[in-house]
């Protein structure tokens, strides 16, 4: 069959299961929005900002498992989509982005629209293709996929200039094995290093399992539970972990880090043993790595060896699937009870509670914590929840337990603000069966909310909670707590977020008041597309407990207990 | 926090797919990782679709295993490894240009290039051209003792390196072609590749 570059592309996607583009289309990438035309079974979904077609691409293949595909036309539509490349790439995300490209002949002539796109994405990228013979189109496709939801999964990256687009060759789909004899994803674990690790864990007493984003990739909750129960060994979560053990189960003591649960942070630093499983001992919750987790022997476990030893020296370092790797090693964990020790945490979880916002009565302003709590409550736990970057989003990790993996969605990495609307959107076209929510603040929602327009145009049913406290909330907590209350460039001015959605065709309803919170709930489900609430929360609200940066785990801001402030 | 042990030079070798591009990875790595690179060689192997990398890198031991992972990483990097962790051979070639206008000064450029293993490849009424093979402590002191006469110019390959033994550091991999680029027969259609 005769087919031109572009019709390639579109048979090789189809073949990778693709049946969604988000795009925007351009010069350098027209042959292949006409050739859009003739493969109906696949839905493009017109953006209003390529970085949406990214985060929405993201936000889908995180929902789903699947590989996201954002395209755009070469230049400024290519380097558009960079934020949101960087974004998948930190948080380890399935993503295909196919750019156009001036033809080749141009390529380094600074043609109209030509950006080094392989250039730029190459730090931000798994890996990248420039195609300069369409015969090599198909396996560079196959091999994108492969290397995109394979291994540590990432954005992959395919540049494909106009010409090779519209080039027209004979096409047999390659079927053999895709070979790529420098991409060899480990899978087991080393016989000796289970010994090793299983001799760790009989030996500690206070064992502790930190359960990071690797567990929900690589589908190990079932796993992780397991070796949890076995030996009564308590777990707590990254931000991305979430989902990975019940939140509610009696072993998960919640998220870890900067804004994280205080018994979590405590039992790390008192810990005589941390079980890493898929989580890559990021800044944001080690603290100070001169005094991390002094006391403690440490396996860590990833699929990426690179980051073993690369942040906190290890004992156990295992390269490999955790999924295999926990299958290999969870049925010879002996049995154990840690009472002593779980009874400890659950001391410092009473204190906790002592302290939260959440217990507290006679609230006479609406919180942002109230909020997400009720979302929680009147969802039923069960929502897919989008968020974006700031205090809304702390407090979603901290206030809405997570059930099971892949619900909740977030920048964990690179903690891109304007990435929850429009992953939101992805996540909701990826999940039509499930309630997704946006939790947004009312700064970053502006940062994309032009794809309110899309959102609108495809009628996806998201609903987008908009947590409005008028300010760059966590910077101004920085600017509270580190530069005095001089709140400089935070404050914001916003438009009726109501009225703007009316403007699209989206209802919308503004609460000002913790008794409407389950009517917002009903009125978000009353309506068959997109729904704008926005919660009008207290302005000054501070995300507890906090460890500044670079400061010591347990040298956490608490917030006083009730009579005690000062 | 990962303590700094015994700083060294560890010396890494990758076996990189021979396409265009992969050099730039290779240093964007370096680059992005904030890994001091010494230096970097690029050469040909005895199969046509690998080329082979020495790199040189300032840190320790656990530096070079940080580096040999991340080097793994990329996709065209077939093999790698960390080659000063284990018995190696390992050579730099200088070609020193020295300032040699009378017979005092050849002369004395004759002693110093006795004692090592360098000659004189190239010499004229003001100038000679000395070369210089060997580990990379030997061309520094043979550098050292040559600074009694006035170098003007010199260019070095940056170390190559392989290890000793009968670990070999090689792929049995065939790479993948398309038909259409064997034997240049362009524009015949479309055949499935060969692997
Ligand atoms: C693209 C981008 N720019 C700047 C920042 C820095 N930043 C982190 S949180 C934040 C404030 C977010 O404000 P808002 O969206 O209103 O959420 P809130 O903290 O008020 O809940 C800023 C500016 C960022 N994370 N991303
Ligand atoms: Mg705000």
């Amino acid at each position: 069959m005769m087919l031109t570059g572009a019709e390639i592309l579109l048979e090789c996607l189809l073949r990778e299961g693709v049946d969604l583009i988000f795009g925007y289309p351009g010069g350098a990438i027209l042959p292949t929005y006409d050739a859009l035309t003739k493969y109906p079974q696949i839905h493009h979904v017109l953006v209003r900002h390529e970085q949406g077609a990214c985060h929405m691409a993201d936000g889908y293949a995180r929902a789903t498992g699947k590989v996201g595909v954002a395209m755009a036309t070469s230049g400024p539509g290519a380097t558009n989509l960079v934020t949101g490349i960087a974004t998948a790439m930190m948080d380890s995300s399935p993503l295909v982005a196919i750019t156009g490209q001036v033809t080749r002949g141009a390529i380094g002539s600074d043609a109209f629209q030509e950006t080094d796109v392989t250039g730029v994405t190459l730090p931000i990228t798994k890996h990248n293709y420039l195609v300069m013979d369409v015969h090599e189109l198909p396996y560079i496709v196959r091999e994108a996929f492969y290397i995109a939801r394979t291994g540590r999964p990432g954005p992959v990256l395919i540049d494909i200039p106009k010409d090779v687009q519209q080039e027209k060759i004979e096409f047999v789909y390659p079927e053999e094995e895709i070979r790529l004899p420098g991409y060899r994803p480990p899978q087991k674990a080393r016989p000796d290093e289970i010994e090793e690790a299983l001799r760790l864990i009989a030996e500690a007493e206070r064992p502790i399992i930190l359960a990071g984003h690797g567990i929900n990739i690589s589908g190990a909750a079932a796993e992780l539970r397991e070796l949890a129960e076995r030996a009564q060994i308590p777990v707590a979560l990254t931000l991305l972990g979430k989902g990975a053990m019940p939140e509610g189960h009696p072993l998960t003591i919640g998220m870890m880090g900067m804004h994280g649960e205080a018994a979590s942070n405590l039992a790390i630093q008192d810990a005589d043993l941390l079980i890493a499983l898929g989580m890559r001992f990021d800044d944001r919750v080690t603290g100070n790595l001169k005094t991390y987790a002094k006391k403690a022997k440490k396996i860590h476990v990833d699929i990426d060896a690179s980051e073993i030893n690369k942040n906190v020296r290890v004992d156990v370092g295992i390269v490999g699937d955790l999924r295999t790797v926990l299958t290999q090693l969870v049925p010879q964990v002996k049995r154990a009870q840690h009472a002593e020790w779980i009874g400890k945490i659950r001391n410092w979880l009473e204190d906790s509670d002592e302290r939260d916002i959440i217990n507290r009565e006679g609230q006479d302003v609406l919180l942002g914590a109230q909020v997400i709590n009720d979302l929680w409550k009147f969802t039923e736990g069960d929502a897919i929840t989008v968020t974006d970057v700031g205090q809304h989003q702390m407090l979603e990790a901290q206030y809405y337990p997570h059930q099971r993996p892949h619900s909740m969605i977030t920048s964990g990495g690179l903690g891109t603000m304007g990435f929850g609307f429009p992953a939101a959107i992805g996540a909701q076209m990826g999940m039509p069966k499930d309630e997704v929510w946006a939790i947004v603040g009312d700064g970053g929602f502006q940062m994309t909310l032009c794809e309110l327009a899309t959102a609108k145009q495809e009628n996806v049913p998201v609903k987008i909670a908009i947590i409005n406290n008028n300010y760059l909330g966590m910077v101004r907590q920085w600017q509270e707590f580190f530069y005095e209350e001089r709140y400089y460039a935070t404050p914001m001015f916003n438009p009726d977020f109501c009225k703007l959605a009316e403007a699209y065709g989206i209802p919308a309803m503004r609460v000002t008041s913790r008794d409407q919170m389950e009517e917002s709930v009903k009125f978000a489900r009353s309506h068959s597309g997109p729904v704008l609430i926005e919660y009008m929360v207290e302005k000054e609200e501070i995300v507890y407990p906090m460890v500044a940066a670079g400061r010591d785990l347990d040298d956490m801001i608490r917030r006083p207990k009730a009579g005690e402030e000062s | 926090m990962i303590p700094k042990s015994e700083r060294r030079k560890q010396i890494l070798v990758a076996l990189v797919e021979n396409r265009p591009g992969v050099l730039n990875r290779v240093a964007s790595l370096f680059r992005r990782r904030n890994f001091n690179v010494d230096s970097l060689t690029v050469g040909r192997t005895h199969r046509s679709h690998l080329s082979r990398m020495t790199i040189v890198v300032d840190g320790d031991k656990s530096d070079g295993r940080r580096i040999a992972a991340n080097l793994f990483k990329l996709i065209n990097v077939v093999d790698v490894s960390l080659v000063s962790e284990e018995p190696h051979v390992s050579r730099d070639l200088a070609l020193i240009k020295v300032r040699a206008a009378d017979a005092e000064a050849r002369n004395t450029l004759t002693q110093i290039c006795d004692e090592y293993p360098a000659r004189i490849v190239d010499i004229g009424p003001e100038v000679a051209i000395v070369e210089i093979v060997g580990q990379e402590d030997l061309v520094e002191a043979f550098i050292k003792d040559l600074a009694v006469l006035e170098i003007v110019e010199m260019v070095r390959t940056g170390v190559v390196a392989m290890g000793r033994g009968v670990r070999i550091l090689d792929s049995q991999y065939e790479p993948v072609v398309p038909a259409t680029m064997r034997n240049g027969n362009g524009n015949s259609g479309f055949e499935k590749y060969s692997v």
